[in-house]
């Protein structure tokens, strides 16, 4: 096989593999907060008990997957290097101060108060903690931001020029805030929140059912609930604008995305298609007549460019085509799930017990709903910018590694293999935890003297 | 010699902030992963204190390897690329052994309890894979990437001193960290492992100059020669001293940290002799530090990142070792 096609598949395994633990941890760590803040301002003590215990299971969720966070970025940030040595060469004049940012702005600032927040707790100031919680969970929105930033950048390049096929800088501020910039750093945040937001859900539902749950369990559940029922609206909203700046400025991705071949006014939104790049057009295609039009151009009559006007030039389209529908199909079974069981819990007085089983397994059976949704996303956004991997400028092929194929291979097969067995261990071991979370919090104390805990030790 | 100017200045800021964040890499990973390799000898209570030592500050720690490749990429592309392809292999299984530390370091302690002696065997070997590997891309880098015979037992040797090092570091580590039964083991260990760090330190000092005329026209030039000979006799003399320092009592009480601040300067010793043989080269020979450096404009938004953060980050990772300071107890979430 050849040596690209093999550093695209070990990039994308590495990429998709890390995304999976900042997509959670990167909201995670407020919602710590948030406990840690329900804890204190608590007045009556069972409910200081109840926040305590869901602040002592998510931290070790959190604590576990930062540390998995943590090993395949610092796999990402070789394999940057490794993979596309041509890319830093043509633009690591741009690429290389946003990665340098990132590093010295948010992965120190979250390492170095790791430490604090997770096993401060009895050695500092109850306000040192929670700043040292603050400011881990700021950092990880940090790395985002930065990473997003040379992502985006790399979609809709701005702020830069070109000399002798070297890239320069010319506006710094152009280049950060590039056009698609502030839309993928908002829809990325609300991905993250919502997959948070339904592990709680999720986790909490699972130990209902097994019958080890506790009246934390309940909060956990109930603020999960909330903050996906406010989340899934606002994410639809985000992607709906993501997608109108998209047809601005990449409409070859949007035209993969809707699965258009020809230019055409009145363009349908097709429910279901197997587009056949070969063929140049559809199979069985299932459609909404007008609807994509009426949704990308708000006018049911709207132009939308065709796939046949971008020769050579737009990506492979059923992975985007495919992509986009599993991403948008799991945005909207999480908004009906969150909205449909916030709603019948609130009618239940809020009493978990009363909730119908089958609907603690759906909650359960989504536990990685936003997962899906995320990868699916990512898969949209960058299967979408091929041929290219600086959009228009520079072609994924001309940058790619010069390391033998037969290394890349071996390599890519010790990865895969390692990532599916942690994965394996990380679900298993998330399961483990949540069903003992309460033997293993017999060393609470109890409430009479609970009043006590929580300052200097 | 006529005076540089600032943009020529500018790869050798970086080559010394490269090397800088290296090293601390080198020192503060190194006694972890001295720490995970030393498991193997210990009992599952004694694992949970030597875990417990490192736990607050290995994620720190691996960061300033993220930040040390990062200036390679950012400030040296050439040399990275040039560097990573050669190195293509043992980086991967270097990366291979930190991730299954870094997993294990977190799921030994969560995992069901008759999986946690799993989980310490994947500790421990990632420890050892990643010194490993690191010791092997050290010694193929300092030997410019030769082809040859004698390349590959000259990259061996190191890719079992450099372990060897970090056990010593680990081990005098938790000298200083730990007291009682623990301490008396880590006193054992860190006579064990002396020796072999030793002859590793003696044969990097003298096959580089037998490897490459470069260095060897360096370091035995008089009168350069008289003056540098201070650094390897200042690290003999420190080494001795920790060797002397591991058989007295005074080590068990008032002294438990010396031996290992002794590696320190000892691991800073090298490193400076290192740098003094290959300036100004990036890759030996090859690859000058101004042949390889990026453009000056992308080095200077850098470098006033670098000076604004630098100082911070050195103060909130002294206040995380505060907080940590004395003898290592057990540690528990919130
Ligand atoms: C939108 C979020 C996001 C995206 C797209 C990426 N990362 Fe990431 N990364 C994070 C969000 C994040 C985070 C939230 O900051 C992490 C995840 C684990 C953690 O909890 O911190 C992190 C950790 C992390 C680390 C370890 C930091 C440390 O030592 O503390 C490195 C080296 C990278 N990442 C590198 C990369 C590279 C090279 C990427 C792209 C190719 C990348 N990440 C994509
Ligand atoms: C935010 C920082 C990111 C950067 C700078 C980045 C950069 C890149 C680069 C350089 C490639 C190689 C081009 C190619 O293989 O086609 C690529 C491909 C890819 N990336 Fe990203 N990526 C980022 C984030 C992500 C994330 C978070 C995911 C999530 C899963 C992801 C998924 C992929 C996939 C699936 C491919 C392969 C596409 C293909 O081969 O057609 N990327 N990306
Ligand atoms: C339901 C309505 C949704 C719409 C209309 C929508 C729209 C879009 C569009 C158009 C893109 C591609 C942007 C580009 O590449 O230029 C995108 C990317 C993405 N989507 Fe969605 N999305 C929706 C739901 C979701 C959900 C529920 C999640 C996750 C929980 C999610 C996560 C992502 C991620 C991570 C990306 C890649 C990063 C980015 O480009 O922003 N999306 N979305």
């Amino acid at each position: 096989m050849d040596a690209v096609f093999l550093a695209r598949i070990q990039f994308a395994a590495n990429i998709t593999f890390h995304i999976l633990f900042p997509s959670i941890s990167i909201a995670l760590g407020w919602v710590l907060l948030f406990f840690r803040f329900k804890h204190l301002r608590a007045s009556d003590p069972q409910q200081k008990v109840d926040w305590l215990r869901a602040y002592r299971l998510w931290t070790k969720v959190f604590a576990l997957t930062f540390a998995l966070g943590v090993v395949s970025g610092v796999t990402m940030s070789f394999q940057f290097g490794t993979n596309w040595p041509g890319y830093m060469e043509r633009v690591g004049n741009i690429a290389g101060p946003l990665l340098g940012y990132e590093v010295l702005t948010a992965f120190f600032l979250e390492a170095g108060f790791l430490g604090v927040m997770l096993f401060g707790y009895h050695r500092v100031g109850e306000m040192v903690h929670l700043g040292a919680t603050f400011l881990v969970a700021f950092g990880t929105l940090m790395s985002a931001f930065w990473i997003l930033a040379l992502n985006s950048w790399m979609q809709t390049p701005a702020g830069h020029e070109i000399v002798n096929g070297q890239f320069h800088a010319r506006s710094w501020l152009e280049i950060i805030f590039n056009p698609s910039f502030p839309y993928r750093l908002v829809h990325m945040v609300l991905a993250s929140a919502l997959t948070c937001a339904f592990l709680l859900v999720g986790i909490s539902a699972w130990q209902l059912l097994k019958g080890v749950a506790t009246a934390s369990a309940s909060r956990v559940l109930r603020t999960g609930l909330i903050f996906a029922a406010l989340a899934a609206p606002a994410q639809m909203l985000a992607g709906d604008f993501h997608g109108l700046n998209t047809l601005k400025h990449q409409p070859q991705k949007i035209a993969a995305m809707e699965g258009v071949w020809e230019t055409t006014r009145g363009a349908p939104l097709l429910l279901f298609a197997i587009p056949d790049d070969a063929a140049r057009t559809n199979r069985f295609e299932l459609a909404v007549p007008k609807l994509a039009s009426l949704i990308l151009r708000h006018d049911p009559d709207g132009e939308v460019r065709g796939l046949n006007e971008f020769p050579s030039a737009h990506p492979p389209v059923f992975p985007v085509f495919w992509s986009f529908r599993i991403m948008v199909g799991t945005g909207i079974l999480m908004l009906l799930v969150s909205w449909v069981g916030l709603w019948r819990h609130w009618r239940d007085g809020w009493d978990f017990t009363r909730m119908p089983r089958p609907m603690l397994k759906l909650f359960a059976g989504m536990t990685f709903a936003g997962w899906v949704a995320t990868i699916a996303g990512w898969y949209v956004t960058e299967i979408g910018r091929q041929p290219f991997i600086v959009a228009g400028l520079i072609r994924t092929s001309d940058v790619a590694s010069r390391v033998p194929s037969s290394s890349i291979a071996l390599t890519l097969a010790i990865y895969v293999a390692l990532y599916l067995a942690l994965l394996v261990a990380y679900v298993g071991v998330l399961k483990y935890m949540s069903e003992t979370a309460e033997k293993k919090s017999k060393g609470i104390a109890p409430v009479g003297q609970f009043q006590r805990q929580g300052g200097p030790a | 010699m006529t005076a540089m100017s600032f943009d020529e200045l500018l790869p050798l800021i970086f080559i010394g902030l490269m090397g800088m964040s290296l090293l601390v890499y080198v020192v503060s990973d190194g006694y972890d992963l001295g720490v995970g390799m030393l498991m193997h000898r210990a009992t599952p209570e004694e694992r949970d204190t030597m875990v417990a030592s490192i736990g607050p500050f290995w994620d720190a720690n691996e960061t300033w390897l993220v930040l040390g490749v990062g200036l390679l990429l950012v400030a040296f592309p050439k040399a990275h690329g040039l560097v990573l392809s050669e190195l293509y292999l043992p980086t991967a299984l270097m990366l291979v052994g930190l991730i299954l530390r870094g997993a294990a370091f977190d799921f030994r302690v969560k995992a069901k309890a008759d999986r946690k002696a799993m989980w310490d065997r994947l500790f421990i070997a990632g420890s050892i894979l990643a010194s490993a590997c690191q010791g092997w891309m050290l010694g193929r880098y300092i030997s410019g990437f030769g082809e040859g015979w004698n390349y590959p037992i000259f990259a061996g040797a190191i890719a079992v001193a450099l372990p060897m090092a970090y056990a010593l570091l680990g081990s005098t580590w938790l000298v200083m960290k730990t007291d009682g039964q623990l301490q008396d083991k880590a006193i054992e260990w860190s006579k064990i492992a002396w020796p072999p760090m030793v002859l590793g330190l003696i044969l990097i000092s003298m096959a580089t100059p037998w490897i490459s005329e470069t260095v060897r026209v360096r370091w035995f030039t008089l009168p350069a020669m008289i003056a540098v000979a201070s650094i390897p006799i200042t690290a003999g003399i420190a080494l001795v001293t920790v060797r002397v320092l591991l058989g007295s009592p005074a080590v068990r009480g008032a002294l438990c940290w010396l031996p290992f601040a002794l590696l320190v300067l000892v691991f800073f010793l090298s490193f400076l002799g290192l740098s003094y043989s290959i300036y100004p080269f990036v890759v030996i020979d090859r690859l000058t530090v101004w042949e390889a450096a990026s453009s000056p404009d992308s080095l200077k938004v850098i470098l006033i990142g670098v000076c604004v953060t630098l100082p911070v980050i050195v103060g909130y990772t002294g206040f995380s070792y505060r907080v940590f300071r004395g003898k290592t107890i057990e540690l528990d979430y919130a």
